[in-house]
């Protein structure tokens, strides 16, 4: 059999392609984002970036509405602003297979919270699946087709970062034959699709009837196993704590559950029965601990193990040792040396080149208050720049911004937000600027891309993700139909041309929008423009205003000036790009241009 | 459970990703169970990366607990002594050359750790190498292959696992043109423990 060395996330798009999915939809979100690009490598397979997650699920309920197996994908968070389609897929089910692959963050590595999706299978009731590694992420892909077709539900499969980042050895299948007789035809079933309160009241007992059906299915259904070993201690588990558990309590008894909702009733009966004590060990929240609870079995969990963060055999084994559960002596020495607390931390930071930096600079000069959003611009509340003062989901920074200037704040205030977050959520919150009026100086950080999540395409770009050629939407169009009346383009790159827009955006009344727009540096096309800049080191007086720019590039050099007794500036010419922004805020002119 | 465990850190940009790549090929190839786990933050270029790459006849978790690790290979070197609590009692640590000073040093108030100080902060752990990985790396005639000059280093304290193996493992995933740098680096590399 064929076996390849597969992330999480590539065995789940090879286990779709394997499980005959015709359509993908997605929006990139770490650590979901390589799902969707692996996918696309499969011409047989039509995959797309929708502008966000709601979208993105919507594609798919039609497509597996038509007939064909379909997937949406997504992180954690997306499936919050995708929730509203999820439930009424729950209530209607579909003609064909529905998956959604839910990525969630513990220890939130790229997030801005710790949710833990399974509460929304058990909300929406609808199954939840979770693999422990790359062969379960690609067999469960197949499984969870083969799940809702034969009970006419949404999947939901959840993974989470170990499990999407990790790479393990997976056995490839065959593919799933997709060749049709005959073009499909779009069945009609108003009573079932059409949810409008007559349809969705007679829905609601079916759905209520599947998960008790889904309950008796759980108790054979193959992933979800019992390891019979040492009974005095019992541990149910899930997903990557299975695999930390199995590191910590190598002789233990496991019930391994593949499907942690809806659980089966009986098989954790009869387990619990055979096992002196019982405990849970899963990460986050205690979803499996609360439902055994319910059904009246003792049982221990986020008694003993953390609730916050990730899990590490680490923490597993001084949890289980804190508790007794093990003995501090025969296991392997976890007493090492400690991390040196005073070692100089690497914060992540804009990349030198950065577009977002000469708007910043600009936000900063003004004093403005800026309500941000969710992209590399983020990374603008660091020192030294700390220019951003607030951010909490994809496209909330316009919202907020307008209810600052409705609450007669007296400081001037902006939004900014990138021009695929504008995409995914900020154009109805800019309707509502120009709708309800407000002084609202949103600025759209054009840098055509998705940088954060890798540089993927999106509405403005041009290209598709299967890399078709596509319809460029004009952001400065998009924004005047609006009925936004004021609408600057600039050069990002240009700290004076953005500090002049602004100054005539807050001068005016009513609504303005400023595009700010530079390609992200890291594009190709820009990366052969890089050219480094140099410092005249008669010219550097050591001031240390262009430190203040945060650039990587822009480093204190040895020598000290005589005069002010501060380290003069040096460009590292293996960071530089050539941005100008450094050359633009020194005082002194001591930094060349790029064609000085 | 025997596994042989190696941290490879560094810095976003830096070839950690291709070793780690390679790393894990080897072991492949070799017969293991293997297991790797990428670790970043959400920096695109200049933040700290560890990739976690397990060895051994079953591996459970894709992560090295800490003082666990067996190796620790650092393309950079204050990255190394970040992670010194990965370490188990008496595992090798190779330390390349290449410096990134962080914006906390850069252009900040805080001091680069010297050699010196690395040496101290690890070899209380276990055996401290350091590879001149750049300088090999430009005499193979691409210091960007200073991760294959690393894994040269690495692999003579794997005596079991023949050079050939590893050569034919980095021709398959590095890019074509620059299959003689890279076999050449990891060569030097080899010579250089």
């Amino acid at each position: 059999m064929k076996q390849e060395f597969l992330s999480g996330d590539e065995a789940i798009a090879r286990g779709a392609f394997e499980a005959g999915v015709r359509v993908a939809a997605a929006y990139p979100g770490t650590p979901s984002t390589e799902i969707l690009e692996t996918l696309a490598h499969y011409q047989d397979v039509y995959s797309e970036w929708s502008p966000n997650e709601k979208v993105a699920l919507d594609v798919a309920v039609g497509a597996a509405y038509a007939g064909s197996r379909a997937m949406a994908v997504m992180k954690h968070v997306g499936l919050n602003v995708a929730a509203d389609t999820f439930f009424y897929a729950s209530i209607t089910g579909a003609e064909a297979g529905l998956v959604v692959v839910t990525a969630d963050d513990p220890d939130m590595h790229s997030s801005q919270n710790e949710q833990d999706n399974r509460h929304y299978a058990r909300f929406a009731r609808v199954p939840c699946v979770e693999p422990t590694d790359s062969q379960e992420a690609k067999d469960l892909v197949g499984a969870a087709f083969d799940i809702s077709e034969q009970f006419d539900t949404p999947v939901l499969l959840r993974i989470t970062t170990r499990i999407a980042h990790s790479s393990g050895l997976v056995a490839l299948g065959e593919p799933r034959s997709t060749e049709r007789d005959a073009p499909p035809e779009y069945r009609v079933d108003r009573a079932k699709y059409v949810m409008v309160p007559g349809n969705a009241r007679r829905r609601h007992p079916i759905i209520e009837d599947r998960v008790t059906q889904l309950q008796a299915f759980a108790e054979t259904f193959a992933y979800n196993r019992v390891e019979l070993g040492n009974t005095r201690l019992g541990i149910i588990t899930g997903g990557i704590a299975y695999q930390y558990a199995r590191e910590v309590f190598p002789d233990a008894s496991f019930l391994q559950l593949g499907m942690t909702y809806p659980l089966p009733e009986k098989l954790i009966r009869d387990f619990a029965n055979r096992v002196e004590q019982l405990i849970v060990i899963e990460e986050l929240d205690p979803f499996i601990e609360e439902q055994i609870r319910l059904l009246g079995i003792p049982v221990e969990g986020k008694s003993i193990f953390p609730l916050c963060g990730e899990l590490d055999q680490t923490i597993v084994r001084r949890s289980a040792i804190k508790a007794g559960l093990l003995d501090a002596s025969p296991s392997p020495p976890i007493e090492q040396k400690e991390q040196d607390s005073a070692l100089p931390g690497r914060p992540p930071l804009l990349c030198p080149g950065c577009p977002h930096r000469g708007v910043f600079v600009a936000t900063n000069k003004l004093k403005l208050v800026v309500s941000g959003d969710i992209g590399c611009y983020t990374l603008g509340f660091l020192p030294p720049l700390g220019a951003l003062h607030s951010c909490g989901c994809m496209g909330a920074s316009i919202g907020v911004a307008h209810g600052i200037s409705k609450a007669d704040i007296a400081q001037k205030h902006v939004a900014v937000i990138g021009d695929s977050t504008f995409f995914h959520s900020g154009i109805p919150a800019l309707l509502n600027v120009a709708y309800n009026q407000s002084d609202t100086v949103t600025i759209i950080l054009d840098n055509r891309t998705t940088a954060m999540t890798g540089h993927q395409e999106n509405p403005a770009t041009g290209k598709t993700l299967m890399g078709q050629p596509a319809h460029e939407v004009e952001i400065e169009d998009l924004v005047r139909s609006l009925g936004i009346p004021l609408v600057l383009t600039v050069d990002a790159y240009d700290v004076k041309a953005v500090e002049t827009a602004l100054r005539q955006c807050l001068d005016s009344e009513g609504p303005a929008v400023i595009v700010a727009r530079r390609e992200c540096a890291l594009l190709p096309e820009a990366r052969k423009q890089w050219v480094a800049l140099s410092i005249d080191a008669e010219r550097c007086n050591g001031c240390g205003l262009c430190f203040q720019i945060g650039c990587p590039a822009v480093i204190r050099s040895d020598v000290v000036d005589a005069k002010s007794g501060r380290a003069k500036a040096q460009i590292d010419v293996l960071l530089c790009t050539g941005c100008e922004i450094c050359a633009q805020v020194c005082a002194r002119k001591a930094i060349s241009f790029r064609d000085a | 459970m025997k596994s042989t465990n190696f941290l490879l850190v560094g810095v976003g940009g830096q070839g950690t990703l291709l070793a780690s790549g390679v790393l894990s090929a080897v072991g492949v190839r070799a017969g293991f169970d293997v297991k790797k786990a990428e670790v970043h933050g959400m920096a695109q270029r200049g933040g700290s990366v560890s990739s976690h790459i397990r060895w051994g006849e079953k591996i459970y978790s894709p992560l090295i607990g800490k003082g666990e690790a067996d190796f620790m290979i650092a393309l950079e070197k204050l990255e190394a002594l970040r992670y010194v609590d990965m370490l188990r009692a008496g595992a090798v640590s190779l330390i390349g050359d290449m410096r990134v000073p962080p914006l906390t040093v850069s252009s900040g108030g805080n001091a680069y750790p010297g050699d010196d100080e690395i040496r101290r902060g690890l070899s209380a752990v276990g055996d401290v190498r350091f590879v001149q990985s750049l300088r090999l790396a430009e005499e193979a005639g691409n210091v960007r292959a200073h991760n294959m000059v690393m894994l040269g280093a690495l692999s003579t304290f794997m005596p079991e696992i023949a050079p050939e193996l590893w050569l034919s493992v980095i021709e398959e995933l590095v890019p074509a043109r620059s299959i003689d740098v890279n076999r050449q680096a990891f060569q030097l590399g080899s010579q250089s423990c």
